[in-house]
């Protein structure tokens, strides 16, 4: 592994920046926006037997946390390795 | 068999399951007992995280948060808060902190603000945090042993005591971690089969997650309507709407669960058993996973006995059971306290409902939810005595997990840290054996002679961990500005104002009599109840630290070069 110009350091830290920053304002939708404030409007729409916020409460929002986290592991290693973190 | 002799049956082989674990897993170096020696495989070590975090709290008494106190909706910041926290620790705190590749949380603090100071504060904040977490496991091992064993409190006191001891003392981390793997199996399978039973009697779908938004048996109304439809007929609120008291006290609840699950020291210590950062990102994802699935089905279990209950007191509107024929499970849960009945009318029926002058159920404990859940279904002895093994795994493993942050704090960062640097590796290794043996007999000891404080431990060990050792651990990673004066101000003042709202609310510890400033009332700032205060504490935190900063001197260049080593995997 050839270590990185400062520049290059600071570049990988940049893009790993902004993908958290993306993906929190998603963790801050579908828990706070759509499980907490908007739980009224959405729980005029029905999905089966659940009203959509309080499905999105009490099940909606854990699922897309899963989904979240394994995004960004698979974004990391890509992102790793171009610029050759990889190697182990 | 009878339903004693199962229990013993199951409980006893998971015990002994528990204990070969122990054998087969001693640790041999200081490398071992603190992070079992950093080869844990990643989805493994989620595993254990899973057990690792769900404590006696989140398999007895959850879902009969949300499905009594809470009234549904409400406790839906249980929910989102404690799988959240992952989403933050999974991204901002775990893979930066296995990447700087150290023993303990406290010795990343004080590392990194280059101050002893630091790190005996937040040892302070870890030792106070983990010893309140603690009290309540020991409390869940006594009290699942009295309730299924017919034991007295305290030998099940000292038998979970014995069992902790023998695999945390031995093979420290690494003998926690694969008996913690056992116990998630054990519990996640104690929590899922009753509830599984459940959904099919009332929905016909066996998956629970699918059965709370499903049509009841025989008939086309969902089982969430009927619900709310029960509960607004006998007085009660709305199930799925209810709030938390407001708006803004739900967001600030689950904004503190979430903060302070990325900030408690023995969920983030198991991150420092995988080989590499990225491979503490990926455990945290399968961490969540194996957490998801009782987190996810809690809610079902939750609405489904709550629909059960208020069906067998009153199978039809207005005409409720006659008491003297009530179930068998009644009348075992009455002789335990948790359920009281009083025919206040005298009609020789039980009238359950909201207005507390009609009420006839004049005590009815959360924990009756998940804990006679099997018996109100009518399901056979063995899920019985499969549920009292599962409460107990989740209250042992949880136990093990603190009480090794618990001695690792003592051992590394007081002892070969702070005050004795030249004990040699042998002398550390039994050092934090000695610590883990006191740690266990201080824990049992506070279980036995429960103090005022124990009824709030979530309140104060998610309020410490979220307004004093999140905030310090974030910008140590994401700020290289953040010097040691800011950050001992910060997790000082932190700490300060949740412990003053809380205390002020509950009393000193939580002694009802040590409540000061008692003539301020019961005035809550903007509506937040002490419970969902630790962000607030952390905004504090956030804010002094920053300020504190900008008028100290810079942190050495060493200091900004470490910051941004550990950025990189």
């Amino acid at each position: 592994m050839t270590p990185l110009t400062p520049a290059q350091r600071a570049a990988y830290w940049q893009r790993n920046r902004n993908l958290m920053m993306k993906l929190m304002v998603i963790w801050f939708l579908v828990s706070f926006i759509f499980g907490i404030l908007l739980v009224d409007q959405l729980n005029l729409i029905r999905w089966g037997g659940y009203k959509l916020g309080f499905w999105f409460a009490q099940q909606g929002s854990i699922y897309v946390f899963i989904a979240l986290i394994f995004y960004y592991v698979r974004a990391m290693r890509k992102l790793d390795k171009e610029f050759g973190l990889d190697a182990e | 068999m009878d339903l004693a002799q199962i229990t013993y049956l199951v409980v006893g082989c998971s015990f002994a399951l528990y204990i070969v674990i122990a054998i087969w897993a001693r640790a041999d170096s200081t490398q071992e007992f603190y992070v079992a020696g950093g080869g844990i495989n990643p989805v493994a070590n989620g595993m254990a995280t899973a057990a690792d975090w769900m404590s006696a709290a989140s398999f007895i008494s959850m879902a009969g948060l949300i499905g009594m106190s809470y009234n549904g909706y409400g406790g839906s910041v249980f929910l989102m808060g404690w799988t959240g926290g992952y989403v933050i620790l999974a991204m901002l705190v775990a893979p930066y902190l296995r990447k700087y590749g150290k023993f303990t949380v406290p010795e990343f603090i004080g590392d990194r603000y280059y101050s002893d100071a630091a790190r005996v504060v937040a040892v302070l904040c870890l030792v106070l945090c983990s010893v309140t977490y603690v009290i309540g496991q020991m409390k869940g091992i006594g009290v699942a042993f009295s309730r299924f064993l017919e034991t007295d409190y305290e030998t099940g006191l000292y038998t979970g005591m014995v069992i902790v001891f023998f695999y945390a003392v031995l093979g420290g981390m690494k003998g926690i971690t694969y008996t913690q793997i056992a116990q998630y199996v054990v519990l996640i399978t104690a929590y899922t089969v009753p509830a599984i039973f459940i959904s099919l009697q009332l929905t016909g779908n066996p998956i629970p997650q699918l059965g709370l938004g499903s049509t009841l048996q025989g008939g086309d109304t969902y089982l969430l309507d009927k619900l709310d439809q029960i509960l607004l007929d006998t007085g009660f609120k709305e199930y799925t709407t209810t709030l938390r008291y407001s708006t803004l006290n739900m967001v600030a609840f689950t904004a503190s669960l979430m903060i302070g699950t990325a900030g408690l020291p023995h969920v983030i210590i198991r991150f420092f058993t995988v080989p590499k950062a990225s491979d503490a990102r990926r455990s945290a994802g399968w961490a969540l996973v194996f957490i998801a699935i009782l987190y996810t089905t809690a809610p079902a279990v939750a609405a489904m006995a709550r629909l059960n209950i208020m069906q067998t007191i009153e199978p039809a509107p207005n005409a409720p059971m006659t008491i003297a024929d009530r179930p068998e499970w009644f009348k075992t849960w009455e002789q335990t306290g948790l359920l009281a009945i009083e025919d206040k009318n005298g009609d020789g029926k039980l009238q359950y409902r909201a207005n507390p002058t009609e009420n006839e159920l004049v005590t009815l404990d959360n924990d009756i939810l998940v804990l006679a859940n099997p018996e109100i279904a009518r399901l056979p002895n063995w899920v019985i005595a499969l549920v009292a093994a599962g409460g107990l795994a989740a209250a042992l493993s949880t136990a093990a997990g603190l009480l090794l942050a618990i001695s690792s704090a003592i051992s590394h960062d007081l002892l070969k840290r702070t005050f004795m640097p030249s004990i040699s590796e042998r002398g550390e290794l039994n050092a934090s054996r000695g610590a883990m043996a006191l740690a266990v007999f201080g824990a049992g000891y506070l279980g036995l002679n429960p103090p005022g404080f124990a009824a709030g431990t979530v309140a104060l060990a998610f309020g410490l961990a979220a307004s004093s050792i999140f905030p310090a651990l974030v910008m140590g990673i994401f700020s290289t500005r953040i010097t040691r004066e800011g950050a001992i101000a910060g997790m000082l003042c932190g700490l300060g104002v949740t412990l003053f709202y809380v205390f002020q609310h509950k009393g000193i510890m939580f002694v009802s009599d040590w409540r000061y400033l008692t003539d301020w009332g019961e005035r809550w700032f903007f509506g937040i109840e002490p419970n969902a205060f630790g962000c607030v504490g952390a905004l504090v935190n956030f804010s002094v630290a920053y300020l504190v900063s900008r008028i100290t001197q810079a942190p050495p260049d060493p200091i900004q070069r470490l910051v941004e080593e550990i950025r990189l995997p």
